[in-house]
């Protein structure tokens, strides 16, 4: 019982980033009708967002102390942060919670970024065939991907959580389990809780505000909605943006767990592409719910027990479910009639 | 057994296209292409490219997996050299057929779907097939070192025969004619022509019609009681074969297989070879192909000093500037380009070159543009 808790807990916040970038391209499928093949970039934007943050908050100020020496005579530097030297203990807790405080500054960029891409790209591909979308958005994804390696190198820079959640919780005694069965590193279990959030939001946001409203109605139906006076074309321009930073934040927020490269874009966004599919096009709670079950199903793949019986499960269980899925379940598990179905 | 039917264009065409082929080695050393490693290359991407252009070009299915069958195409052949014999030629056959045999299973089970769900399938089982050759089929695959062959491979038919390689690695020879430089070259540009001509038949045929009716309305075709997946998972087994041949003849140059080759930039590589030239043109994935590979060659070739030379005549501050901003697109950053080229075709040329050169032709002869030219780049999408 506490090893099955233990693995679902696992998947939960790979779950969670799968969910997020999923809910993205659901709803960019479903108010603009494209398919987004960079959605996997800006994830990694977001990532990278953090790298930022974090390069420019350590940028270290040097002093020379001539009261001390090194081994070689000369005087000894002192290397200390910019920020340290600003806002002293505020500044050192800035520095040790750069991930959260990266968010801050993601946001606007991604919403940025995301309107840009909109304005500058997306938008001429809306009466296209899907394949010239698929293909040009991949090249896009290409471009970013290769200018984001120019700039941060090919390999992984790992972003440390802040020192509090760096810890292990011992989540099975909170549910009377023993101790020490069921551990679980806290940045995980922060990001799962994250994930959550940012999903209620977004679904909070669409059905409770009017500019939702509007924004579900044109899922539904953009003509008639254009046909009332709405300018509906400017909403998905938002609505690309908003959809550019759930998936810039989760990968902002996942940096800790997975030291970001240039490539995690399009690792993920296969994934993500199955989830969507796997969860039914089009469909929002669909993408929610094949995100989390993918994810803790592909924990439970990667269990010693499982990979005992079938060797080489875990790499391709999300794989070999999606096909199942599209086979049996042509729709997806809450895919709506008439989506994509030419 | 054609020849009766085959029409004096296409003949005409066939022809050109052979001489052209043959005398790569000359037509091409102006541009600095004349030599044999990138030549075969160009042939054997060439004959990737038509193949996928079979099932993209006609039928429209966009399959984002068919790097998987170049790879299975390249370990058939590798084990082929260590078990039977170092000649290519039951080293390409094998390939083609398992080639054909991998497409066939999924095919059967992609071409269920339509649209995205297609690409989607495929993929899926290409990464299933990257990630496994990857881990569990090391002892198959031999992981991430690549398979590579051995002095002490069995080669059962070279033995039967009597031929003993000795102490050194062997490389693949036909009958005595060693399968590097120049012979390589020929032996897959023979092939690249046998594909074109294939190919060609294949356009020109009853079966090409239907494939492009699968394209332009595969409702109105169900509507008339035409049962349209056997003619789809065909083309899907053709354009696999023709993945699975350019694989082998991979090994056949060069006697090693990787998991790397069935990656899906792989497959998005053949995707934009087939879509720079002009997908569903009989010519334009190869000259697709070629250009790739060639812009690749040069492209990741360049590094600071050479652009240094190239700026040279700009005076010194607009000198660096250029060469740091050009030298983000080529050397390592070469897929930069290739990423901002993908995106410019589809923009602006989504006929790719074939239909440039249509449009230009249609520019100087004047003439009301042709609504066939550049084989149809924009099908009218079924309802």
């Amino acid at each position: 019982m506490d090893a099955i808790l233990l693995q679902v807990l696992n998947g939960l916040d790979k779950g969670g980033a799968y969910a997020l970038i999923a809910l993205g391209l659901t709803i960019i499928f479903g108010t603009l009708g494209v398919v987004n093949f960079a959605h996997g970039a800006l994830f990694m934007l977001g990532a990278f967002c953090a790298v930022t943050v974090k390069a420019l908050l350590g940028i270290t100020k040097v002093t020379l102390d001539p009261t001390q020496t090194t081994p070689w005579g000369a005087p000894m530097e002192i290397r200390q942060p910019y920020v340290e030297v600003w806002f002293g203990d505020f500044g050192t807790t800035l520095l040790d919670y750069s991930v959260p405080v990266s968010i801050l500054v993601a946001i606007p960029i991604m919403l940025l970024i995301g309107i840009v891409m909109e304005r500058g790209l997306i938008r001429f591909f809306y009466k296209r065939p899907h394949a010239e979308q698929i293909l040009v958005t991949f090249g896009l994804a290409i471009v970013i991907q290769e200018i984001v390696k120019s700039n941060f190198g090919a390999n992984p820079i790992p972003q440390p959580a802040p020192d509090m959640f760096n810890g292990m919780i011992d989540f099975g005694v909170a549910l009377g389990f023993d101790a020490g069965n069921v551990v679980y590193p806290a940045w995980r279990l922060i990001y799962f809780l994250f994930s959550v959030g940012v999903i209620a939001a977004v679904f909070a946001f669409l059905q409770f505000t009017t500019f939702g409203m509007v924004v579900r109605a044109g899922m539904a139906d953009r003509e008639t909605v254009g046909l009332l006076g709405i300018d509906i074309d400017r909403r998905f321009t938002i609505v690309f943006g908003i959809a550019a930073v759930v998936a810039g934040l989760a990968g902002t927020m996942y940096t800790p767990i997975l030291s970001p490269d240039y490539h995690m874009g399009m690792d993920f966004l296969v994934l993500s592409f199955v989830v969507v599919v796997v969860g039914g096009m089009g469909s929002l709670g669909g993408a929610v719910a094949a995100g989390f079950l993918l994810g803790v199903l592909q924990s439970f793949a990667s269990m010693n027990e499982v990979k005992a019986i079938l060797p080489g499960i875990d790499q391709i269980i999300i794989y070999l479910i999606a096909v199942v899925v599209l086979l049996v379940r042509p729709r997806g598990l809450m895919g709506r009639r008439g989506v994509m179905e030419q | 057994m054609f020849a009766n039917t085959i029409s004096k264009k296409d003949l005409a065409l066939l022809a050109v296209f052979t001489a052209a082929v043959l005398a790569g080695p000359i037509i091409l050393k102006p541009i600095g292409a004349g030599y044999p490693d990138l030549l075969q290359k160009f042939a054997i991407y060439g004959i990737f490219a038509l193949g996928f252009n079979i099932l993209f070009g006609l039928t429209g299915y966009l399959s984002f997996g068919h790097a998987a069958f170049l790879g299975v195409g390249s370990y058939t052949a590798v084990w082929t050299f260590k078990l039977l014999s170092m000649n290519p030629i039951p080293a390409i056959i094998l390939a083609t057929i398992a080639g054909g045999l991998f497409s066939a299973l999924i095919g059967f089970i992609s071409l269920r779907r339509s649209g995205i769900y297609f690409s989607i399938l495929t993929l899926a089982f290409a990464q299933m097939s990257y990630n496994l050759a990857y881990s569990v089929l090391t002892p198959i695959t031999n992981g991430e070192t690549g398979l590579q062959l051995t002095q002490s491979d069995p080669r059962a038919l070279d033995v039967a025969f009597g031929r003993d390689y000795g102490a050194v690695l062997p490389v693949s020879d036909l009958f005595g004619m060693e399968m590097q430089g120049y012979p390589g070259f020929y032996f897959c540009a023979v092939m690249l022509i046998v594909c074109f001509f294939i190919s060609m038949r294949i356009y020109r045929s009853p079966f090409g019609m239907m494939l492009r009716a699968v394209k332009s309305n595969q409702n109105r075709l169900n509507f008339t009681g035409v049962h349209t997946r056997p003619y789809a998972l065909t083309a899907f087994i053709i354009s696999g074969m023709y993945a699975g041949l350019a694989g082998g003849l991979l090994a056949v140059t060069d006697p090693l297989a990787g998991a790397e080759r069935m990656q899906w930039t792989a497959s998005g590589e053949v995707v934009l070879m087939t879509i720079l030239g002009g997908a569903g043109t009989l010519l334009g994935p190869v000259i697709g192909a070629g250009a790739i590979k060639y812009f690749e060659n040069i492209f990741s070739a360049f590094n600071d000093g050479i652009l240094m030379k190239i700026f040279s005549f700009l005076p010194e501050v607009l000198q660096h500037l250029a060469v740091s901003i050009s030298s983000l697109f080529v050397g390592e950053g070469w897929h930069l380009t290739l990423g901002a080229l993908f995106m410019v075709i589809v923009i602006f040329l989504p006929g790719g070159l074939m239909e440039g050169v249509t449009r230009l032709s249609n520019l100087f002869r004047k003439q009301p543009p042709d609504d066939r030219a550049g084989g149809t780049p924009h099908p009218a999408p079924a309802e």
